[in-house]
């Protein structure tokens, strides 16, 4: 879809295998195996308690796996702290969101230019030319970041002054500023009103559009089904259904799950 | 709303310039201009001062900054907690000043092997400390201020032991020794400059921003990429350094140490200043140290009272600005404005 991506095992950007997570003797997530094709939107749903965090957790490096693979355009990542997930090109948003919020806004993105940039102490303490065309190519990218997102005015604002909304919106821009390969999204929409979930599913569908490889951990199905390409849906840490949004509804297990909820519970 | 247009890839974004980011980097000139004017009038300073024993101070006053501004740079910026900072302080000292008595090392190569000697001891220390979270980096380096400080007392062949380190010779240009305190003035007030303005350049650039990311948010540094242990070991690294430089200066100019100036409890007086100062702000340290210099020498009248009052002062400042003396305009702004809306 986009010559840029590369692709991985099968052609799947991320190939996930045998992933087993416990805790404490209780199964989160059970030998499940699954691929995300490169330029391709997939979901992961499922019930509370499915497993879906943990999943989430596991590829973006904050919770190991006990058992299982996980591959990056080919290479093995299980055994990477987090940050050197980013720096392979994996960017994520937090469900409870993770913003610096004694920085400005457009700091916040800046920050996420990080990797782009290469000033050690040395480079950074002398403030020579090459440090200075550096930082103003950082804040430039930055400020286009906000730009695209309607946040350029708020820019010199200090980011904890920003709405739930806005700081959703600022912590997927800090994402993008990575320039990643494969942005995780944890719940997107989760706490955000009808029009602006609408304007996030806008976004993401926007950066698809452009190759962006995506993983999203969603419950609002709205979204979910109007973005997704491709749905995992999950219960009590298994796969039950992959598929299109319609294979999935239709699916007997999906619905028993779905309507079982309250029992399980 | 913003449309989202679709011709622009995440890779593109290097080459870009749009007007909103040059007015940032406008803005980012600001503070360099400031420290060329305060350090212009503190030039002043010998001058105008009264008595030799005031332009000590002024030297005292400087020397002080630079470990404060060392301090807050680890701690109001990067958020780690270090109780070794007078230890570093009087690594740097004994390192330049026995070089000096011993081997008859010039102060001019002293100083850089302050600077390195107080860098490589807290990268040591550093690797396995700064694994360790909040309280628990507070004790480690608070542990290894204490070994220093016995060092100090027991290296006696060295040191000197208890009765101090004799016989430091001055920095010297030539046959011009900087021995009086108009002399060493120039260099103490050069030497604090590029400390400020490697701490401003610092936080104004890549390395900065990760070091606030990682004080602010640990989580959220990791998701973009930055190594938040090596982070805070490099700063914890520069921090040490800057103090071994001020223990150079510090031990040159008075041409004396003893072991009881870098204490536990020097260290802990330390981070009261920073925080009195205005932790994580630039201009903090230079109220804070100056603060830290005169305050003493105006108590002197009081004698004994002179410790509680010192430490009542230092309560009131606290409570009545719990962001330091450098945050004060903010507070009254902030308390102007409320008044004027009601």
């Amino acid at each position: 879809m986009n010559g840029r991506v590369s692709g991985g095992v099968n052609g799947n950007l991320l190939q996930v295998d045998g992933l087993t997570c416990r805790f404490a003797g209780v199964v989160a997530v059970a030998d499940l195996s699954f691929g995300v094709r490169a330029g391709e939107i997939k979901a992961v749903i499922g019930p509370n308690g499915a497993g879906k965090s943990t999943l989430f957790n596991m590829i973006a490096g904050v919770t190991r796996a006990n058992a299982g693979e996980i591959r990056f355009d080919g290479a093995r990542i299980d055994h990477l702290p987090t940050f050197v997930r980013a720096r392979r090109g994996i960017a994520r948003t937090f469900q409870n969101l993770q913003i610096f919020r004694d920085m400005s806004v457009v700091e916040n993105v800046m920050v996420g230019r990080h990797l782009r940039g290469s000033a050690g102490v040395a480079q950074a303490i002398l403030h020579g030319p090459s440090l200075h065309k550096e930082e103003r190519a950082i804040a430039a990218a930055a400020m286009d970041l906000l730009d695209r997102f309607g946040l350029a005015d708020k820019a010199q604002m200090q980011a904890g002054a920003l709405s739930f909304g806005q700081l959703k919106i600022l912590e997927l821009a800090r994402a993008l500023a990575c320039a990643p390969r494969l942005l995780l999204l944890d719940e997107p929409a989760a706490g955000l009103p009808h029009a602006d979930a609408d304007r996030m599913s806008e976004i993401i569908s926007g950066l698809n559009r452009e190759g962006m490889t995506v993983l999203l951990v969603e419950h609002n199905m709205r979204m979910v089904m109007a973005l997704s390409h491709d749905i995992l849906v999950l219960n009590n840490g298994r796969r039950i259904a992959e598929g299109t949004a319609d294979e999935v509804r239709r699916h007997p297990e999906v619905l028993a799950a779905y309507l079982g909820e309250t029992e399980d519970a | 709303m913003t449309s989202v247009s679709p011709a622009q890839s995440a890779d593109a974004f290097s080459a870009a310039r749009s007007p909103a980011a040059t007015s940032v980097s406008r803005w980012r000139a600001w503070p360099h201009l400031w420290l060329a004017v305060v350090w212009l009038a503190l030039l002043a300073v010998p001058f105008v001062a009264p008595n030799a024993y005031v332009v000590s101070l002024a030297n005292m006053a400087l020397i002080n900054l630079i470990l404060v501004a060392s301090l807050n740079l680890l701690m109001g910026y990067a958020g780690q907690i270090s109780l070794s900072h007078a230890g570093f302080f009087g690594l740097g000292a004994y390192a330049s000043g026995v070089l000096n008595v011993k081997l008859g090392v010039t102060p001019w190569l002293g100083l850089p092997a302050a600077a390195l000697i107080s860098a490589a001891a807290a990268w040591v220390i550093g690797l396995p400390a700064l694994r360790l979270r909040g309280h628990y980096l507070s004790m480690a380096t608070l542990g290894w201020n204490a070994i220093l400080v016995v060092l100090f007392n027991q290296l006696v062949n060295l040191t000197g032991g208890p009765n101090g380190l004799l016989g430091v010779q001055p920095f010297a240009l030539g046959g011009f020794k900087l021995d009086t305190e108009a002399r060493a003035f120039p260099l103490v007030w050069l030497v604090s400059l590029l400390v400020m303005l490697a701490i401003l350049n610092l936080l104004r650039s890549r390395v900065g921003r990760a070091l606030r990311a990682v004080a602010t948010n640990e989580l959220g540094a990791d998701a973009v990429g930055i190594d938040s242990f090596r982070t805070k070991l490099v700063v914890f690294v520069l921090s040490a350094a800057m103090a071994g430089i001020a223990g150079s200066l510090y031990v040159h100019v008075n041409q004396y140490a003893s072991p009881e100036t870098f204490g536990v409890a020097t260290s802990i007086l330390l981070i009261v200043v920073v925080a009195i100062g205005g932790s994580g702000t630039f201009w903090g340290p230079l109220l804070g140290a100056l603060m830290y210099t005169a305050l003493p020498q105006i108590l002197l009248d009081y004698e004994d009272a002179e410790l509680m009052l010192f430490g009542l002062g230092m309560l009131i400042v606290l409570i009545v600005f719990p962001g330091g003396l450098a945050r004060v305009p903010q507070a009254l702004a902030r308390v102007f404005t409320a008044r004027r809306r009601s």
